[in-house]
Order: structure tokens, then C-alpha cells, then sequence
């Protein structure tokens, strides 16, 4: 979505209430225009928004109504167009503070801080001779210590490199053409937030003319995923990006805490990532989008090559290194943060994340031990986490191993190499009772009495195939 | 570890036994390896024979000590022997550090021997001889911090141990890592450690003088007649080399970077020819665990004395695989599986192995494959093609051979290079140029002209020639920045 719309289109949308679909886009289209500070409100139309939307529970909707009469009242006192360079500024200077005090709204978009002295107060005293400048420019202090390369930099060189490098990233390996229709993944997590944010900060710097979107999955995890999907929701309004959130229920009629009652807390990361890959497509595929885009940062690939080098799983060896994935298949997914440490994810926001989210399932996933010998390596040396990813690069797959080939499944049509797809194969183990299946080592029935008997104490469960709610969708 | 490359796990994957064989040590062994078997519902007899209390597992049973000992030998007998690792004619050293894995190599190959010599003796024919085994030793003591009496406790222990062979083997050679240098004792003492002190990072110490000992061992087989060198190289130190080598440092040759993902198959195969002297490694199916054991029920004698602990990633990558061993029995114990848990170093060995390895990972000398039975001979005579294209380039100090973009480094190095020093540096590969060559021009210069002449006379012999044709021809040549005015 183009942020420079004019206010008139604005205004005539938000006269149409029936739809609320137009409306949420008229909300949107308010948010960027008020960016502008362009356009008076009209406060009928906020109440139809509060009304309209559903929330998770009271506590969501105070804090949203909190945030929109906040923001209301607030915006009541913007000025209008014709109040000029100064009223503008004023007006920017006035939102930050909004943002700041908003209980809901903590996450802060680096560039929006207060920097320009005659605007937005004094500036920090210029550095003492003697103390440590930024390497970069020679002029600030150096704030910190970049992770990946332990130089000494000061913030806003910090935020300057980071933005450059992943637009270094995305131009040497092509991933975008202009016009593109692009859905990022977004959990609400550090990650995909800062992605959100990043991707579209540089798509409107370096004129990407990306259409982007946000797509989300409802998992269904109590005490997590809730929470960071109001998270996601609140990048919907600060980015203005369009919002699509498919859930776990919808699709498989399973959620991760069903799935986690059902199978203990063993691979358990199993059937929530072949599930969650799945689930992306097909909000994709609903979107009618191009590309997928992912947080997956440079730990992340490191640990996978890891992961794959200790499980000899020598086909997702050879691809799990790739910035772009799928390009044969139906929706290609990239990867801009391939090069990007997570340390400096966490870092670029500074400070202003006020809770990290984390899946209160994960602590015993194999991943954990991968994790922490690549924590152990980087503090041993930061740039083995880059080495990692390059050496997965450089494998060369002997001629004579077998690689598996790519076909479809029989039952839903997504991509397979098998006669089943990974997902329809849990799910028939989920619906059947035989949660194993498909799990680990163990090929068919894992046998005995048993396994009959639980099968018929188990509450009936809807036997829904992915030929579910969204049709058969045809990858 | 000290002495011979890669026969140890990094000082952590071996068990921390010393050279004590008592009895109650061995029952000690026996016992928790019992109680293992037990853990896993294994059956108490032996899986194979059915006599005898299981005491070790492998191939997913309890196997008696016997039986144990058998697929071990097994296992080295069938490397050495698909792999045509050893010819009749054959003298081979091996490298001998005192730990369990070379233990078990001598005494495997020793047995291998006379057997061969048992079936010579009744062979009407008589025409081939029996190969001959040696013994080497790379006492690194002058790097160790222990006191003089005890370092010489330990190789006396270790010349003992090897003398028990009086038969089987041809000769001990004791040789330290300064001999490397120069003959002089006195001065290769200093270059030594004037060069290991020049190196900043520990791990780039410890591969620099695994590369040291490999020189040694090829010097002191060259020097002495011997045909290969036989490493006890086991599978979890081909595991932690592959992972170690996975994470290891790059170096940035015009904003592309690279991971030692390109040579990493050439140090994991079986065979390696890139040597002046071929390395073999016979005992790479086997696992540290299992040659400990081994070495525990038979009471062969070790000595690991001499280990000095690491530092670097190395110890890291090997603590890393203890860890997941143990991690790997706790899920067998919690899910009380029948079935077989893989051990994960077989695992990684595996992945490494599907990766492509190079045109020196095997004999291809012709007639090579003539002494072998001819059943067995088609198998070696397939010709890759694909494998005829990697280059023969390969780094000065580790042998690995350098990819796309370290060699256009080194020929446009060796056209512009001004100084010999541009040359040197050119022919280290990225990993050790990052790691081992000590950053600043003078201090470069200083530390190549340390290094032994058997490394850097390579490069001089090269540059010499190039420099005596460029001489005859330098007269047609154009140079770069001419715009042909």
C-alpha cells in the first residue's frame, strides 16, 4: 500500500460503514494519512471500528479502546495541512510521545526518534576527546559493539548498516520485482516485527513498489500465541499493512494445545512446523500473493545446517542454505535476514520490545542442543555463525546419493515427496489415535492392544481433511 | 592429544584412562557396561554366540567380550581390505599417540599380520611377501608444561608398550615435532615455539600443529622407505572434524566468504592421496567408545600423559558431541526402545560421507589394484569423470584443496606479486590465513620464514620457475594498466 494516498479517497471510503472490510482498509488508509497529518477525523467512525472487531478477551478491548480514544482525541488536535513545515514537525514531535505512552504501542520505529535538533530538542553533547567514537562515522560515541563484527558504532550509524546490509541482501540476490504481491510471515515475535518494519521502511526508501501484507498463524497455543497476535495486530495499524491471520482450527480442526494433550510434549515442534508450512501457503494462496517472506535470521540457518548434519538428512542439507525456497513450487518463500544475526534483530528496536515473546512449548525441542553450541561458538567467535551458513553453501552432494523427488500429494494437492504429504500423514495419526505416526523412526502402526483401546476411548474428533473450509485449494 | 593428527577426539571423547590396567578396572568396565545393556532391554547373554554375558553393544545387540573384540576386527578388516588400504609390498608406519584408538590400531594391524604371515607359511607359492608395519611417535613434550621426568616416564611407557611387539614390528621411531625444522635440536627448539607463540588464536594453534605432525609423519615415512601411513583416526574424531569444520573461520576475498564446506571431503574418506606418502584410515567405522572399551576388556596398555587440554572450538565441538551421546541413550531409556538408537557420530560420518569427495580420496595409480583378487577389481576400475576437474591445488600448511575463488586469488597474486611474502600468502588457504597467519605485514614475513623449509620450498620451486619463464618471455608482454598507446 502506497502511503501518499490522498485524503480525499480517504474520506470516501470511510462514509461506507457497511462493509467492514472496507472500513478496516479505511482505518488503514487513515492511519498512513494521519501519518501525513493531513486529515480531521470523523469520531463516528472510530466507534463503528471498536464495535466491529472482535477481541480476545476484556483486557484486549480496554487497551484498544484506550488506544483509540487515545489516538482519537489526539489526532482531534492534529493540524491540517495548511498549518505548514512547523505544525508538521510540531505535530511529529507530539505523536512519539504517543506512541511511547500507549500501553499497547511500545515497539518504536528507530528512524521516527527525535533527531533533528531544531525540531526535537537539543542533541547529545559532541564526544570528549579521549572516549570511544563510533568507527563509522568518527563523530558520535559508540554506543555499543556491533555482534557480528565487533566493531565499536554508535546508534544511528547501527540502524544505517543494519537497514543497508539487508538492502544489500535483497538486491544482490533478487528477491523482489516491483509489483509484487509479497506476504511477510509474521508472528508477532522480534523477527517478523522487525521485518514488517524494516521491509517496509526500505520498500518506500529504495521504491521496492512491493504490495505487502501481513500473514499470520493462530497455532492455538494458549498463553503465547495470543498474546503475540495482538502483537501482530498492532503492526497492522503502526505499519499500515493489511492483516490476514489463519488458524490451526480452521484448517485441521487441531490446535497445538489439543495436539500437545494428545502426544506429550515430544515432538511436539514436529507437527507444529509442517503444520504452520502449510498453513502459510494457504493464507497465501487465499492473498493471492507472489512471495512469502520470513524472519528466519542467520542463527536460525545455522542451526538447521547443524541440525542436518546431525541427522544426515543430507536432502534438506543441500537446501536449507538457499535464500530462496520453493521457486518450483506454488508460492516461492525468501529469507532477507539470511545474513543478519539475531543479536542485532534484538538490538535494532533498542530497548523499546517490552516483552520477547517465546513458545512455551519449545524447551524440549532437538533444536535446544544445536542452539546452545552455536551461543557457546559465537561468544568463542562471533563470525562462526556466517562460516556456518557458507560452509552449508558450499556442500557439494555426491552424484551417486539418492535425493528424494518432488511430487503431489494424493489427498490435498500440496507438494510432497511422498505419496501422502508430511501434513496429512500427522493429521490421519492425530485423527486415528496413532499420534506417532508419521513421527521419528517408526514406519506404520506402532502395534499392540493398547494403542486399539485408546483408539476407543478417545473422544470423537471431526474428521476434517484439508479439503476443509478453504476448498480444495490447487497448488 | 599428543602425536599422531586426528587419533584422538579432541582430548574430551576419549575417556580420561590412563595407562592403569588393573583388574578392578576392568571390571568396572564390564560392570557399567552390563548395566547399559540393561538399561536398553537388551537381552543379558550375548546376541551372537549366546554364551558369555553381554558386556557392549553393538549393531543393535549385547555382545559377549569376544564376540565384541570380533566385530571390531571385523570392521578394520573390512576397511583395510575394500579400500586396498594395504599391498603385500607395503611397509606401513603407524602413528602411534598412546590413546585407545592407536592401541587398538596396532594391535589390530599386528594381528592382520600374523594371520598374512600364518597363510604365507603355508602357501605352496610363497610369492608375495607379507607388508611390514612400523611405528612412529611425535613427542611434542617441548610444548608441554609438565616436568622433564615425567615426559620421559611416558614415552619410555610408550616405547614399552610398542616393544611387546618384538615380532611384528619393524621399528620404532621416536621423532619430536622440532625435527620438523632442522636437524639441529637447538634451533628447531626456538623456531618452534617462537612460531606456535606468533599464532593469537587457539584454535588456529592447534590445527597449525596438527599440520606440523603430518609433516613429520610424511617426513619420517619418506625418509625411512614406508609406502602409507595408518592413522587411528576413529569416528568420532572424523565427527567432531566434520563439525569443527563446518564452523571454522573464513576469510573475506572480495565481499564473498567462504566456510571449509569445499574441502571438508578430503580429510573423511578412507583414503588420501594428496600426500607424498598416502594416509589411510582404517579405523573410521569404529567409535571412541567402543575402542575404549576394547581397550579396557583386553587390558591393552595406553598412555595419555602427554595430553595437553584444548582451548579452541575444537574441545567445544567435542564437548558438544559427548553431550549428545549421553542425550541420545537418555531418549532410549525414556522411551524403552527395542529398536537401535544410531549413535549420532555414525550419523554425522554418514552425512560427510555423501558429500563428494575428491580425485585423491583414491588409488588411482595405474596397476594399483593388480595385487587384489580379481573378484575385487571391477570395483575400483569405475571412472568418475565428473572427479577429474577439481584442481590440485592445495594449501600450504593444511593440504586442502582451494576452491573457485582462492584460486583466482592466487593467479592474479602470482602475476602482481611484488614480494615472496604475496606469494606465500596467496598459496594458505582462506581458513588458515584467517586462523594461523598472524595479522601485519612484518610480522607475516617474520613468521614464513619460520616455517619449515619442506612447506615453503614448494612455493619457492614454483615461483622460481614461473619467474625463469616470465624472464624469457618478458619482453612480449604487455603490461595490465597499458592502454596500448
Amino acid at each position: 500500500m502506497c502511503r501518499r494516498k490522498a485524503p480525499c479517497e480517504g474520506h470516501q471510503v470511510l462514509l461506507r460503514r457497511d462493509d467492514v472490510g472496507t472500513a478496516k482498509k479505511a482505518q488503514l488508509q487513515l492511519v498512513h494519512c494521519s501519518f501525513i497529518g493531513e486529515i480531521s477525523l470523523n469520531l463516528r467512525l472510530w466507534k463503528f471500528d471498536i464495535r466491529s472487531e472482535r477481541s480476545g478477551n476484556d483486557k484486549g478491548r480496554r487497551r484498544r479502546l484506550r488506544l483509540r480514544r487515545a489516538r482519537s482525541s489526539y489526532l482531534r488536535r492534529a493540524p491540517h495541512h495548511s498549518g505548514g513545515h512547523e505544525a508538521r514537525a510540531e505535530w511529529r514531535r507530539r505523536r512519539v510521545p504517543f506512541l511511547l505512552s500507549s500501553a499497547s504501542c511500545k515497539i518504536l520505529c528507530p528512524s521516527q526518534l527525535p533527531m533533528d535538533p531544531a525540531v526535537d530538542g537539543p542533541r547529545q553533547p559532541p564526544a570528549r576527546a579521549g572516549s570511544r567514537l563510533c568507527t563509522r562515522c568518527g563523530e558520535r560515541k559508540a554506543a555499543l559493539k556491533r555482534p557480528k563484527t565487533l566493531e565499536q558504532i554508535c546508534r544511528e550509524c547501527f540502524y544505517i548498516v543494519f537497514e543497508d546490509e539487508i538492502h544489500q541482501t535483497i538486491v544482490e540476490n533478487n528477491l523482489f520485482k516491483p509489483g509484487d504481491r509479497v506476504a511477510i510471515g509474521a508472528s508477532g515475535g522480534k523477527d517478523s516485527t522487525v521485518l514488517a518494519y524494516v521491509l517496509s521502511e526500505l520498500n518506500h526508501r529504495h521504491k521496492y513498489c512491493l504490495d505487502l501484507f501481513l500473514l499470520s498463524v493462530d497455532e492455538g497455543i494458549t498463553g503465547y500465541r495470543d498474546d503475540s497476535l495482538e502483537t501482530v495486530k498492532r503492526n497492522e495499524i503502526q505499519y499500515g499493512l493489511p492483516l490476514k491471520i489463519i488458524s490451526y482450527k480452521d484448517l485441521y480442526g487441531w490446535t497445538m494445545d489439543d495436539i500437545v494433550k494428545a502426544i506429550g510434549l515430544k515432538n511436539n515442534c514436529t507437527f507444529c512446523g509442517v503444520f504452520r508450512r502449510q498453513a502459510l501457503d494457504r493464507g497465501a494462496a487465499l492473498l493471492k500473493v507472489d512471495k512469502i517472506v520470513t524472519g528466519h535470521n542467520a542463527d536460525d540457518i545455522a542451526e538447521t545446517v547443524l541440525l542436518n548434519i546431525l541427522r544426515g538428512d543430507i536432502a534438506r542439507l543441500s537446501r536449507c542454505t538457499f535464500i530462496t525456497t520453493g521457486e518450483d513450487g506454488p508460492i516461492p518463500r525468501c529469507k532477507p535476514f539470511k545474513y543478519t544475526y539475531e543479536k542485532e534483530i534484538v538490538i535494532y528496536p533498542y530497548y523499546a520490545i517490552s516483552h520477547i515473546f517465546s513458545c512455551i512449548y519449545s524447551p524440549n525441542a532437538y533444536r535446544g542442543f544445536a542452539r546452545e553450541f552455536i551461543k557457546d561458538l559465537e561468544r568463542m567467535r562471533p563470525r562462526a555463525i556466517l562460516d556456518i551458513i557458507k560452509s552449508g553453501e558450499n556442500f557439494r552432494i555426491s552424484t551417486t546419493t539418492r535425493m528424494p523427488e518432488q511430487g503431489t500429494c494424493e489427498r490435498c494437492g500440496y507438494i510432497s515427496s511422498q505419496k501422502l504429504c508430511k501434513a496429512c500423514v500427522l493429521l490421519d495419526g492425530l485423527n486415528r489415535g496413532l499420534p506417532k505416526l508419521g513421527v521419528g523412526r517408526t514406519k506404520g502402526v506402532a502395534g499392540g492392544d493398547s494403542d486399539c483401546e485408546q483408539q476407543a476411548k478417545r473422544p470423537e474428533r471431526s474428521r476434517s481433511s484439508l479439503q476443509g473450509k478453504h476448498g480444495n485449494i490447487d497448488f | 592429544m599428543a602425536a599422531a593428527a586426528a587419533s584422538s577426539c579432541g582430548g574430551a571423547g576419549c575417556g580420561p584412562h590412563c595407562s592403569s590396567s588393573s583388574a578392578a578396572a576392568v571390571e568396572d568396565a564390564a560392570a557399567a557396561a552390563a548395566e547399559k545393556v540393561g538399561r536398553l532391554s537388551l537381552s543379558r547373554e550375548c546376541g551372537k554366540c549366546g554364551g558369555g554375558a553381554a558386556v557392549a553393544v553393538a549393531g543393535g545387540l549385547g555382545l559377549c567380550g569376544e564376540c565384541f573384540r570380533a566385530n571390531l576386527f571385523g570392521k578394520f578388516k573390512l576397511a583395510v581390505t575394500s579400500n586396498a588400504m594395504v599391498r603385500p609390498t607395503d611397509s606401513v608406519l603407524l602413528a602411534f599417540s598412546g590413546g585407545p584408538a592407536s592401541r587398538v590400531a596396532l594391535q589390530f594391524i599386528h594381528e592382520m599380520r600374523c594371520k598374512a604371515i600364518e597363510s604365507w607359511d603355508v602357501s605352496n607359492s610363497q610369492a608375495l611377501p607379507v607388508f611390514g608395519v612400523g611405528v612412529a611417535f611425535v613427542d611434542e613434550s617441548v610444548l608441554c608444561s609438565k616436568p622433564r621426568d615425567e615426559i620421559e616416564m611416558a614415552v619410555e611407557d610408550i616405547r614399552s608398550i610398542v616393544s611387546s611387539f618384538s615380532t611384528g614390528v619393524k621399528a620404532m621411531h621416536i621423532a619430536r615435532l622440532e625435527d620438523v625444522f632442522s636437524t639441529e635440536s637447538e634451533d628447531g627448539e626456538r623456531r618452534l615455539r617462537e612460531v606456535v607463540d606468533m599464532i593469537g588464536d587457539d584454535t588456529g594453534r592447534e590445527d597449525f600443529l596438527r599440520c606440523l605432525r603430518m609433516l613429520l609423519l610424511q617426513k619420517i615415512a619418506m625418509e625411512n622407505g614406508y609406502a602409507k601411513i595408518m592413522l587411528g583416526s576413529c569416528a568420532s574424531a572424523i565427527a567432531c572434524h566434520v563439525l569443527s569444520a563446518t564452523v571454522k573461520e573464513h576469510y573475506e576475498i572480495d565481499n564473498s566468504t567462504q566456510g571449509q564446506g569445499y574441502s571438508l571431503p578430503a580429510d573423511v574418506q578412507y583414503v588420501d592421496t594428496r600426500w607424498e606418502v598416502p594416509v589411510v584410515l582404517p579405523l573410521r567405522d569404529c567409535l571412541a567408545q567402543e575402542l575404549t572399551l576394547l581397550c579396557e576388556l583386553d587390558s591393552l596398555q595406553t598412555q595419555q600423559h602427554l595430553d595437553r587440554p584444548s582451548n579452541g572450538i575444537n574441545s567445544l565441538v567435542a564437548s558438544f558431541i559427548k553431550r549428545l551421546r549421553r542425550t541420545t541413550h537418555l531418549y532410549s531409556y525414556y522411551y524403552h526402545s527395542q529398536e537401535e538408537n544410531p549413535s549420532r557420530e555414525h550419523t554425522i560420518v554418514r552425512t560427510a560421507q555423501k558429500l563428494k569427495p575428491f580425485c585423491f580420496n583414491k588409488f588411482s595409480a595405474d596397476g594399483y589394484h593388480d595385487f587384489l583378487p580379481s573378484r575385487l577389481r571391477p570395483k575400483f576400475q569405475k571412472v568418475d569423470n565428473d572427479e577429474s576437474t577439481f584442481s590440485e591445488i592445495l594449501c600450504l600448511m593444511c593440504g586442502s584443496p582451494f576452491s573457485e575463488s582462492e584460486l583466482q586469488n592466487l593467479e592474479s597474486t602470482k602475476h602482481k606479486a611484488q614480494k615472496k611474502i604475496d606469494l606465500y600468502t596467496a598459496h594458505c588457504c582462506q581458513s588458515c590465513y584467517f586462523q594461523i597467519l598472524p595479522a601485519g605485514e612484518n610480522l607475516n614475513e617474520h613468521f614464513f620464514s619460520l616455517l619449515p623449509k619442506l612447506w615453503t620450498g614448494k612455493v619457492d620451486t614454483i615461483s622460481d620457475s614461473h619467474s625463469l619463464l616470465r624472464d624469457q618471455i618478458e619482453e612480449y608482454l604487455l603490461e595490465e594498466n597499458d592502454d596500448g598507446n
